[in-house]
């Protein structure tokens, strides 16, 4: 299991050390320094043997997370737990930063004593840490207070606490998608999927039972088969689709498993306020919200000239915002000339790129750039890359074409029904790679 | 070690604060001492009194004491025990979250007095009502059998613990499991983790609704678990499945590993393998979404399960495209992936991909790409064309490190498809002199050497790398020798001279055994027979596999078991990287048969010598085919050479000394000495004829033979002051040494003796060596020592090699020198005209060598003379179109006959030498 956790800055100087494990000793702290940090060259892997003890590290602006093992841990474990070690800390202090992990290193200490017993995770959500770890020192409890926390901590139900009361029971349900290209330059789909994210923010009383239901093409086909097929919303801009194949899903710990698994049903007891309910990736019918036509030409060995088209893909009644294009530029560039149609356009000699912004555009709507990049003749012999061009945009719906059906929330114990809960549903699609070659 | 040493005053101020009564600054205080410790400084020396603020209600100050105690008590055992009582009785507060805290701490104390401590309240605590101090006991036994497994054996934990895997609360069953399965690591034979239908039960039960680590810690014991038939591992394998949609990565690698191992037991005829494999394929390309740390071990297993199971992830070629801002581990895992994924299928596709990766600017992930492009073409046959067109335009670019990586895949692609994309060797040829890794150099040469009949200046392009021969790596000296040897068999008329020279450089300069060894190999069977040499050397060879780089079996079997750890990221069984006993387990997939025998039994005799070493992958198919190869290439040369005479022995040395020695020695002898003769063989046998000519001409001697000057043989440096030189003579049908003897040491030297090593014409000493008086400091002494040619005989590197040992009263030395081939011929060397004429023609073709002597500006006849006093007697002359032919014959002190056929064109200093060399039967 995992014998060691440290945390150090930029500079290499310890800043948290544990040391879960006898055969973890002070020299490691050094090993890691010396050989990772201080490393010359760039780190080629997030695992690191040094004499036999296994590093682990990730990196969060400038600090570094390592932990330290002897023995064959699951490595995926110790990488998941490290990735939760920076929620817990993010979601305790806010940005992991230099001083604000000397500001609460004492908590960070009391944390890691908590969520990590001899190199093995523990009980590491935050809501039910909240409940008797606090930055402002321990609140006295009553016996009652203590049974609840420790059975919440170990419990079957450990990210719901019993007792919570809203005079009005809401919730919010956000569909978030990263839509992913890469686009060849004659316009051929070398790949696209979407990953999405149903996050619920739940303000509801007592331990309410929930049932999720959305456009499951599994799911919509049973029904289908039954007799009974229910009209799919028909706003958004993804067109009339019935139903969406999910290659893959994910979710919550809350999320019965096995009961996704027989019967595709999605039912749970939510935590209390904002939760990730489900993780799901497609790959079949997406909707591109916009298509870049690149077109570069080298004028000579000093000049290179460049024409983006890009074009909006949906419905004309919606609005695409927060357009941004990255058009690369070589190293060498000396000065760049931009003509474009519609927003700004803007050389950023720092990014090694043109970037063009666009705030709102409509659907099925076209814009072009041009320009003119000077180049400074060098005798570098390596070839410019050519690194492909990046988009960013948010559109008001799911370029999956993912619906959500129903949420439908029971609780038998307190006098609320399903109607009385008052429910809220937002579609937003956003770019996640989204890059055409030229 | 990094260690700060806190000054005295700043401790003394800590100290005094400690023991301040204002609780606050006490706190404040304990705050700075965890700080100081955090960097490294040492402040042990405030023990009793961070110890003496323990005992507090304050339960964030107890905390940050108790933090100071794990990281001190070991080094201030004594003091530690003082903290005792405040554990034992914290491990009775009525609030469950300070029990708790006590018995985690206690158990992290590794001190002998403490432990004994622990025992009670840790007994207490495991029957605990709250399950939160349950759960934290649990965890507290694999700590206390870290410090003392007996303690924990005769105190009867293992039992409370196995009784936890049955409670009603998940939490404590995963700790308990977690508990379990690391103490039983370390006992490997023992029963503890007794796996049984009724525990497995409760085990996936607990699984449903303990937390995602406990979840992993059930799963990882479940994959140790071994099914009694094919039934019990479909409905295990049922009841893990829903694990694949889990949020958490390292749940999901763990359920895929209880099902890859428990899919071996499955029929795959059953409906439900299919289906198992179908739910298999999307969570293993969801985890590509993850973070890229995870994605990295995501690609490990990954690659680990495409090897095992190609099946599962063969459409899911597009996912592992490589995204330009993924880091660089990620990049190149991904290719190895998306070669092992290609097929005919989606061919296309992943060489477009892999040209653009050729263009980015990692050199790393560039080469990969460049790399794969070839094992594309080695794996997918169809593709084969395509790839090599890809190459050639990745050459066009001229950028240094992509050509030379594409030359050496080419190599991989001859290797495939012999004979079928020659015509792009021109392109390559183009690029040699960019080529500067040993790599590629090496590639280049086996093409050329491989494809020498094709190549018009192929000997030019061999000859260009052996001018700098000694600097290069060995892998090119080895790939060089064996081109030049391959090229001398293709067109043996024109590079009978880069050969001996390739040979020549190979045996005698390099101390590298296996060059020299393959050129002693070459060299024996070319002048053995040529033909057998041709049908060794030049015989058909099998064909690469197309998957030269797969993780042996029996490793990958073992590695399946071990997905999700870092075993599957490194690759290597944990024995490799673990010490002590816990690596040494090694797991292997169960049997397909479903019989309730257990198939876990560590088996640490199955893998050759036990200590799991990594083996190397196989290359060529499998080891039948190997062996049929060899066994062929055993066969072959019997057909052409017929079973070796009981002789054998004595027969094949006289012909290595006739093949290899002669040949090179007759150029030697009486070649022009640069042009001809093998460097090495220069200096003092060159001393032979070359040098006779020149005296003979320059100083006009006109009778005796000739006499090489003294060398040093012994510098007095290497011998303690004694420095020997010489040379050899033949006076009046005797051979002799004559010797100087120098002693350049302060003491006198005695009692000289000399001794020869077996060598190539039987040389020996005739009599003692003569030194009469004492040889004092300074002092010199000429020797001359008869030499006979009876001793025991041995074929010497090269051939007039001369070992010699002197001793005197200070010590033995050892030196080697050369002697002038010309010692050898014998008086009586004159042959009769008919005999020269009937054996010149007996003598087959192959035994002919020819040599041109330059720049000696005597007649035939003079000429004759000359060689007359050396013993080389002239039988006939002719005259052919103003040539002088003048035909000779020498006879060697071991009685081979030698015939040459001298050309002397008048007024062309020039003279063209053609020998014959006869007689092998006479040995």
């Amino acid at each position: 299991m995992i014998g060691g956790l440290f945390i150090y800055n930029h500079k290499g100087e310890v800043l948290i050390s544990r040391v879960y494990r006898d055969d973890i000793g002070r020299n490691a702290v050094d090993a890691f320094r010396v050989n990772v940090i201080h490393a010359r060259q760039q780190v080629r892997s997030p695992v690191t043997n040094i004499a036999r003890t296994s590093f682990f590290h990730v990196k969060r602006s400038n600090i570094w997370l390592a932990a330290v093992t002897k023995q064959n841990v699951n490595a995926a474990m110790v990488f998941e737990f490290l990735y939760k070690m920076c929620d817990v800390m993010t979601a305790y202090f806010g940005k992991i930063s230099e001083e604000n992990i000397k500001n609460n290193f004492v908590l960070i200490y009391e944390l890691l004593d908590e969520i990590l017993d001899f190199g093995y995770p523990q009980n590491s959500e935050t809501g039910a840490l909240k409940t008797f770890i606090t930055q402002t020192g321990i609140k006295s409890q009553s016996k009652e207070e203590q049974s609840q926390i420790t059975s919440q901590v170990t419990g079957q139900i450990g990210w719901r606490r019993e007792g919570i009361k809203y005079r009005r029971n809401e919730l919010f349900l956000d569909v978030l998608e990263s839509v992913n290209l890469l686009m060849s330059p004659q316009g051929q789909v070398l790949s696209a999927h979407v990953s999405g994210r149903v996050v619920m923010k739940s303000y509801l009383s007592g331990m309410p039972e929930c049932k999720f239901g959305m456009n499951d093409k599994i799911v919509i086909d049973k029904q289908g088969k039954g007799g009974a097929t229910d009209e799919a919303g028909k706003s958004g801009g993804g067109g009339g689709k019935q139903s969406i194949a999910i290659d893959d899903c994910t979710f919550h710990q809350c999320v019965r498993l096995s009961k996704f698994d027989a019967e595709r049903s999605i039912s749970f007891i939510p935590p209390d306020g904002e939760c990730e309910l489900m993780r799901y990736r497609t790959t079949k019918d997406i909707i591109l919200p916009f298509r870049v036509i690149p077109l570069v030409r080298e004028v000579g060995r000093t000049k290179l000239e460049v024409k983006v088209v890009i074009k909006s893909n949906f419905k004309p009644s919606l609005l695409a915002q927060k357009i941004e294009v990255r058009i690369p530029t070589p190293l060498n560039t000396s000065g760049v000339q931009v003509i474009c149609m519609k927003g700004k356009a803007k050389y950023k000699a720092s990014e090694n790129a043109i970037v063009w912004k666009i705030k709102r555009m409509a659907g099925m709507k076209e814009s072009q750039i041009s320009a003119e990049i000077e180049l400074l003749p060098t005798n570098d012999k390596k070839k410019w890359a050519r690194p492909p061009i990046s988009m960013n945009f948010e559109v008001p719906f799911a370029p999956s074409g993912l619906k959500v059906r129903y949420l439908k929330v029971f609780e038998p114990k307190l006098n609320y029904s399903d109607h009385d809960v008052i429910k809220w549903v937002r579609y937003i699609g956003r770019s996640g790679i989204y890059e055409t070659r030229c | 070690m990094l260690c700060f040493h806190v000054c005295a005053g700043e401790i003394f101020e800590l100290k005094a604060e400690l023991n301040s009564d204002k609780k606050e600054k006490k706190k404040e205080a304990v705050k700075k001492v965890i700080a100081s410790m955090t960097v490294g400084k040492d402040v042990s020396a405030l023990f009793p009194d961070v110890v003496n603020c323990m005992q507090t209600d304050n339960l964030e100050l107890k905390k940050l004491v108790y933090l100071y105690l794990m990281n001190y008590a070991k080094s201030q055992p004594d003091m530690a025990i003082m903290a005792v009582n405040t554990f034992v009785k914290d491990c009775e507060d009525p609030n469950p979250l300070i029990r708790a805290l006590a018995v985690r701490t206690m158990g992290c104390i590794r001190v002998d007095k403490i432990t004994e401590y622990l025992c009670e309240p840790l007994r207490k605590c495991l029957k605990d009502e709250d399950p939160y101090v349950r759960k934290t006991a649990a965890v507290c036994v694999a700590k206390l059998h870290d410090i003392n497994a007996q303690l924990v054996e005769d105190q009867g934990f293992l039992d409370t613990l196995k009784d936890l895997i049955s409670d009603s609360n998940p939490m404590v069953v995963a700790n308990a499991v977690a508990a379990l399965s690391e103490i039983a690591e370390s006992h490997p034979n023992s029963n503890l983790l007794d796996l049984n239908p009724q525990s497995i039960n409760k085990l996936l039960t607990a699984l449903n609704e303990c937390t995602e680590w406990g979840q992993i810690f059930i799963l990882d014991c479940l994959a140790n678990y071994a099914p009694r038939d094919d039934r019990e591992s479909q409905s295990i394998c049922e009841r893990v499945t829903p694990r694949l949609s889990h949020a958490n990565s390292a749940v999901v690698l763990s359920a895929v590993k209880v099902l890859m191992k428990f899919m071996e037991m499955l029929p795959k005829d059953l409906d439900y393998y299919g289906t198992l494999l179908k739910k298999l394929a999307p969570p293993l390309v969801t985890l590509l979404s993850a973070e890229p740390e995870l994605q990295y071990v995501a690609l490990r297993n990954i690659n680990l399960i495409v090897q095992k199971r190609p099946e599962i992830l063969k459409h899911e070629m597009k996912v592992f495209f490589v995204k330009y801002n993924d880091p660089i581990y990620v990049k190149l895992e991904k290719l190895d992936i998306m070669i092992r994924l290609a097929s005919q299928a989606n061919i296309a596709q992943v060489l477009a991909e892999l040209k653009e990766y050729a263009t980015e600017v990692d050199v790393d992930f560039v080469r990969k790409a460049v790399r794969a492009i070839g094992r594309c073409a080695i794996k997918v046959e169809q593709s084969a064309e395509r790839c090599v067109s890809t190459l050639l335009d990745l050459i066009q670019t001229k950028v240094n490190y992509v050509v030379q990586e594409a030359i050496v895949v080419i190599k991989d692609i001859f290797r495939k498809y012999p004979n079928k994309y020659e015509s792009v060797i021109a392109t390559l040829c183009e690029n040699l002199d960019s080529l500067d890794e040993p790599e590629a150099r090496a590639a280049m040469i086996w093409i050329v050497g491989e494809y020498a009949e094709r190549i018009d200046n192929a000997d030019e392009l061999l000859e260009s790398f052996l001018e700098g021969f000694h600097d290069e790596s060995t892998q090119v000296q080895l790939q060089l020798l064996t081109a030049i040897v391959k090229l001398f068999l293709k067109k043996p008329t024109e590079t009978q001279e880069l050969v001996q020279q390739v040979l020549s450089l190979a045996t005698q300069d390099s101390d590298n055994p296996d060059l020299r060894d393959r050129g002693y190999i070459y060299w024996r069977l070319l002048s053995t027979d040529p033909v057998a040499a041709k049908e060794v050397v030049l015989a058909e060879k099998p064909l690469i596999s197309e998957e030269t780089d797969l993780i042996e079996p029996t490793l990958l079997e073992e590695l399946i078991c071990h997905i999700g750890t870092l075993a599957s990221v490194y690759h290597k069984p944990p024995s490799a990287f673990v010490e002590g006993s816990r690596g040494v387990m090694h797991k292997r997939l169960p049997a397909r048969t479903g019989s309730g025998e257990s198939t876990e039994s560590p088996d640490v005799g199955t893998i050759a010598g036990g200590s799991g070493t990594e083996t190397a992958p196989s290359i060529i198919p499998s080891q039948g085919d190997l062996l049929g190869d060899l066994l062929n290439l055993d066969l072959a040369p019997p057909t052409t050479t017929g079973p070796p005479p009981p002789t054998s022995g004595m027969q094949m040395g006289g012909m290595d000394l006739l093949g290899g020695g002669l040949d090179s020695l007759m150029g030697a002898g009486f070649g022009a000495v640069p042009a001809v003769m093998p460097a090495s063989l220069n200096a003092p046998m060159g001393g032979g004829l070359g040098d006779l000519f020149d005296l003979g001409g320059g100083v006009g001697m006109p009778l005796g033979a000739y006499i090489p000057p003294k060398t040093v043989w012994l510098p007095a440096m290497k011998a303690k002051g004694l420095e020997i030189s010489g040379t050899f003579a033949r006076r009046a049908g005797v051979i002799q040494m004559e010797l100087t003897l120098t002693n350049k040491a302060m003491s006198v030297m005695t009692d000289f003796a000399i001794q020869f090593n077996r060598n190539s014409f039987g040389l020996a000493p005739a009599g003692p060596l003569q030194v009469l008086s004492p040889l004092s400091p300074n002092q010199t002494i000429e020797v001359s020592l008869p030499l006979s040619t009876v001793g025991p005989v041995m074929k010497m590197e090269p051939l007039n090699n001369l070992q010699v040992a002197v001793k005197n009263n200070i010590d033995v030395f050892y030196f080697s020198c050369q002697y002038p081939i010309s010692m050898l011929f014998v008086e009586d060397g004159k042959m009769e005209r008919q005999v020269f004429l009937a054996t010149w023609k007996d003598i087959p073709n192959e035994n002919e060598s020819q040599f041109q002597i330059k720049d000696c500006h005597l007649n035939s006849d003079a000429a004759s003379n000359k060689l007359q006093a050396s013993n080389i007697f002239t039988i006939a002359k002719r005259t052919v179109e103003g040539q002088d032919m003048l035909y000779m014959s020498i006879k060697l002190s071991n009685g081979i006959w030698v015939l040459a056929e001298l050309r002397v064109q008048t007024g062309n200093p020039n003279y063209t030498k053609s020998m014959n060399k006869s007689h092998l039967k006479l040995f």
